[in-house]
């Protein structure tokens, strides 16, 4: 089988993130990158299914130059070569465009299979595999937590309200992996060793015939205008006194100051 | 390591071991954890999801053991270790090993020791179990018994120390005699102490074949008259097995020999070595991890309605954690550094260039040993000072943490052993002439001479700090001269001498891989926090070192000279450790301020 895994750069979720200069983006100094949490369960299905089934798994990752790092963490844990899409030129905050350019480099490796983390951390647009499926004209699930692979088709279930959704598709098919998917497990030494001698490519949008009209910043239909930091939480208080000052203290911030009575 | 290419013809490129009291080097030839590349980190990252994932989770159980002797859990974990390649890191290929260079060995071992008594089975075995094979075996040695050790299906323990020798290892009683078809070692005697006893395979015994010639053989637990004694009954480290193994009457193939008779010394000796290496990046990962314990504690715990983390007192401890962590952190990997250049053309099956690359570091590695224990010693107690009572129980983490910690103290040749060995080292290379050390002795006596000079300090950053450096060098030189002076060849009986010689030595290396690290960082990423803490951390190291160095170098003069020199020397002290002191109460709580902020070590993460 050929299986194809995307996955996304995305500040660590620990980090403190500050807002650069331009009051549209994140201040990358200090900033660490790593795979998008919910991309890990994507890579280790991708992988055990590899395992399972036999075949080459290709990992996938637009972006700049956080990214080889993490293509080589996706080679160390399994992958069997990756490809990395230099994001420059490309509208990389814009969905559209960066379905549209990975949805043209999956086109050109012809996988089975292609997975996805159901979103991306920090971003959380949880749109891009939808819109990939689309332009490839194949069937997505999203929030996959369980997935078997028979001929040609896949049966999936997917976390949905207060249940479990079973469906099936045909192959080739784009997968959201959900938490529950799988357990991801750490890569051993040695295949940490043997990622260097894996193949990592770096390509340009413009190898995939794409242009800078389809996915440049021309095309972008979404724009960042603002990134603002939520404000700081204030610090709680404590209500003292005997039982009756503090009804009478609480039921006054409740109505004067939460206004929720 | 991994593409063995042909060795140069001189290791002249080299900083010489031990030259860094004679001499500056530049920051862009030391190594620095800023350095590390992304398969390092991936490997440090495994390991720890190892040690958090498999060995944290079973703590307690792990702690429990030694009550029934049953260590089938920690062979368990030993076996998993072994199966994501933590036991064969030090193996080469041919053997079924990884080769991992000396950095990455080093950042293993900071993260496995993280796992308390558990990284004393793991480093046991890796270790000195398996150094001696590796390094000392002959080819059909190490393919019968490599693949197996990196494998995890036989584990291995080193049994050297004995009742009645331990400091003084040579003094081994134990005793191996041919027997008359000259086919065995009969080996009688008692080891005392040796990690892993309880579930070893094999263990690498030292003895006297007839009684005198001291040498090493590979013993089998399963060889008829080989038992070991009840589990001892630790202060700490209670999840590693320690008993004694007792030979009676034990017979053992001839072809078990490992190197040569009446060299067991070399092998001894060459594997406590970088046992103290590997020591040197463990403390640096213990004392990280109590670090964060202490700092999320520090911000949860009120008192007086207030986080007692806001309090100065507490902010000092804190401050002073990450001052010292960072300055160990420093020399282990700019150490590590240097073992790693000097061994980058060295084929991972060369033992005898690659124990010589190692020792020519010795001096450095028990630096790291003695200082790096200490430092770790530190930080478990004002861990358990900053819990207040909650430290004082086994409820908590850092009591476990105190009680771990002394040991590093102990093994691997005692601080008192290793403050002997610097300054003896140091010397012999300057008699051998591999070293100048009296020529530099000259240049200071020839500096005082000529009386002080009025040098302005440069307004470059860090200046002050590097002249510190320089100057405190010149001191250490100087407390050299005067003891060589006086007591000449006698001068190994002068233990006091030697030990403030060498905490002088030591905090001269401390100091300056601290700076050298700064620098470089201000250098190269000059807006990044990181170099902000890293200036912060190195301040504060330096300000104090200064004031020790001074001091020490105080009291011990009046026992190296009198009169007119020893007020000369004493002048002389003056002069050297004047520096523009600093506000470090500032600087301490900027440190604690960060560590609260990540909840940990500030400087540095994978
Ligand atoms: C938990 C644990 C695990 C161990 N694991 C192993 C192991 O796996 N294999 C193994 O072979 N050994 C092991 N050891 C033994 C350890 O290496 C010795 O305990 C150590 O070398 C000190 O020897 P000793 O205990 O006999 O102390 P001693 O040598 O009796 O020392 C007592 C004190 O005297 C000082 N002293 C001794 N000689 C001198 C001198 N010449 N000058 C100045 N001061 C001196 C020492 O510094 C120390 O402070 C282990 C020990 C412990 C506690
Ligand atoms: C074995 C044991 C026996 C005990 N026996 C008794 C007993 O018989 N009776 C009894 O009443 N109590 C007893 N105690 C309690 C003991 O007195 C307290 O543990 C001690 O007073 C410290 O309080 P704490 O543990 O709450 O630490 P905390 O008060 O939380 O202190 C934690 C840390 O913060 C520091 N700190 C706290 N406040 C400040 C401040 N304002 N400024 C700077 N630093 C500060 C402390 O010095 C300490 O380092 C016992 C405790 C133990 C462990």
């Amino acid at each position: 089988m050929k299986i194809a895994v995307c996955i996304k750069a995305v500040p660590e979720t620990d980090t403190r993130i500050r807002i650069a200069a331009d009051g549209r983006s994140i201040d990358r100094t200090d900033v660490k990158f790593i795979i998008s949490p919910y991309d890990e369960f994507a890579l280790e299905e991708a992988v055990r299914l590899k395992e399972a089934k036999g075949g080459q798994v290709v990992a996938v990752s637009l972006g700049g130059d956080e990214v080889p790092n993490l293509l080589r963490e996706a080679l160390a844990r399994g992958a069997d070569e990756a490809l990395h899409i230099s994001g420059d030129g490309v509208a990389v905050d814009d969905p559209l465009c960066v379905g549209k350019t990975l949805a043209a480099a999956l086109k050109t490796l012809t996988p089975d299979i292609v997975f996805f983390g159901k979103h991306g951390v920090g971003g959380d647009n949880q749109q891009v595999h939808a819109i990939v499926a689309e332009k490839l004209g194949w069937p997505q699930v999203t929030v996959v937590t369980k997935l078997e692979i028979g001929d040609g088709r896949l049966r999936a279930e997917r976390e949905i309200e207060g249940g479990i959704e079973v469906v099936e598709t045909p192959l080739p098919a784009v997968i959201g992996a959900q938490k529950g998917l799988n357990e991801p497990r750490y890569p051993k030494l040695q295949s940490i060793m043997q990622a260097k001698k894996k193949p990592l490519v770096i390509k340009t949008f413009a190898d995939f015939g794409l242009t800078a009209a389809e996915v440049g910043p021309e095309a972008a239909g979404l724009m960042i205008t603002a990134l603002r930091l939520p404000p700081p939480r204030q610090a709680g208080r404590k209500i003292t006194g005997d039982p009756a000052q503090q009804v009478g203290e609480l039921m006054a911030a409740l109505q004067n100051e939460v206004k929720v009575i | 390591m991994s593409a063995p290419r042909p060795a140069p013809k001189t290791t002249a490129a080299y900083p010489k071991g031990g030259s860094f009291l004679l001499e500056m080097v530049s920051p862009q030839d030391v190594f620095t954890p800023e350095d590390f590349n992304d398969e390092q980190r991936l490997i440090a990252k495994t390991t720890a999801d190892f040690v958090n994932q498999e060995v944290l989770p079973n703590m307690e159980k792990l702690e429990e053991q030694y009550k029934t002797g049953d260590f089938s859990l920690t062979v368990n974990l030993l076996r998993k270790a072994a199966d994501i390649g933590l036991l064969s890191g030090d193996i080469p290929a041919k053997y079924g090993g990884l080769e991992l260079d000396k950095v990455c060995q080093m950042l293993v071992s900071e993260f496995i020791s993280r796992s308390g008594g558990f990284s004393v089975s793991l480093g046991g075995h890796t270790g000195i179990g398996t150094w001696p094979i590796t390094y000392f075996g002959t080819p059909e040695q190490k393919a019968y018994y490599l693949p197996k050790l990196g494998s995890g299906e036989w584990l291995a323990a080193y049994a050297l120390s004995e009742p009645g020798s331990g400091s003084d290892a040579l003094g081994a009683r134990t005793k191996a005699v041919l027997n008359e078809e000259g086919t065995h070692y009969i080996l009688n005697g008692t080891k005392m102490w040796i990690s892993n006893a309880g579930f070893a395979d094999i263990f690498i015994v030292f003895c006297k074949v007839d009684g005198e010639k001291f040498s090493a053989f590979i013993v089998h637990r399963d060889y008829p008259g080989v038992s070991t004694g009840k589990e001892e009954n630790k202060m700490g480290i209670h999840s590693s097995s320690t008993r004694q193994l007792i030979l009676e009457n034990v017979p053992v193939p001839k072809e078990n020999l490992l190197g040569e008779i009446g060299k067991g010394h070399l092998i001894a000796f060459n594997c406590l070595n970088l046992g103290r290496y590997k020591l040197g990046g463990g403390v640096v990962g213990g004392a990280k991890s109590i670090l964060e314990h202490t700092a999320k504690y520090a911000m949860e715990r009120k008192q007086f309605d207030r986080p007692i983390g806001s309090f100065g007192a507490i902010k000092y401890k804190i401050g002073e954690m990450v001052a010292r962590i960072y300055a160990t952190e420093s020399m282990s990997y700019r150490t590590a550094g240097l073992i790693h250049n000097i061994l980058a053309d060295v084929d991972a099956d060369d033992a005898e260039r690659i124990l010589k690359g190692i020792e020519e570091y010795a001096i450095e590695c028990s630096i790291m040993k003695v200082y790096g224990s200490e430092m770790l010693g530190y930080v478990a107690d004002e861990a358990v000072q900053t819990f207040g009572g909650y430290g004082y129980s086994e409820e908590y983490p850092v009591a476990r943490a105190y009680r771990d910690a002394r040991i590093n103290r102990i093994f691997e040749g005692t601080n008192e052993i290793n403050r002997l060995l610097i300054p003896g080292m140091l010397l012999k290379r300057g008699m051998r002439g591999e070293l100048p050390i009296m020529q530099a002795v000259q240049n200071v006596l020839d500096e005082l001479l000529a009386g002080p000079s009025f040098d302005e300090v440069e307004d470059t950053p860090l200046a002050k700090e590097r002249k510190a450096i320089v100057d405190c060098k010149k001191i250490a030189l100087l407390i050299a001269g005067a003891a060589v002076q006086k007591y000449g060849q006698k001068l190994s009986e002068e233990q006091e001498v030697l030990i403030a010689f060498s905490d002088i030595a030591m905090d001269v290396f401390a100091m300056e891989s601290s700076y050298l690290r700064a620098l470089k960082l201000h250098q190269g990423r000059l807006h990044e926090i990181t170099t902000r803490d890293a200036l912060a951390a190195t301040q504060v190291f330096i300000n104090d070192a200064v004031g020790r160095i001074e001091l020490t170098a105080r009291r011990i003069l009046p026992t190296l000279s009198e009169g007119d020199n020893l007020r000369i020397q004493l002048a002389a002290v003056k002069r050297f450790s004047k520096y523009d002191l600093v506000d470090t109460v500032q600087l301490r709580r900027y440190l604690a301020e960060r560590a609260f902020e990540v909840r940990g070590y500030p400087v540095f993460s994978i």
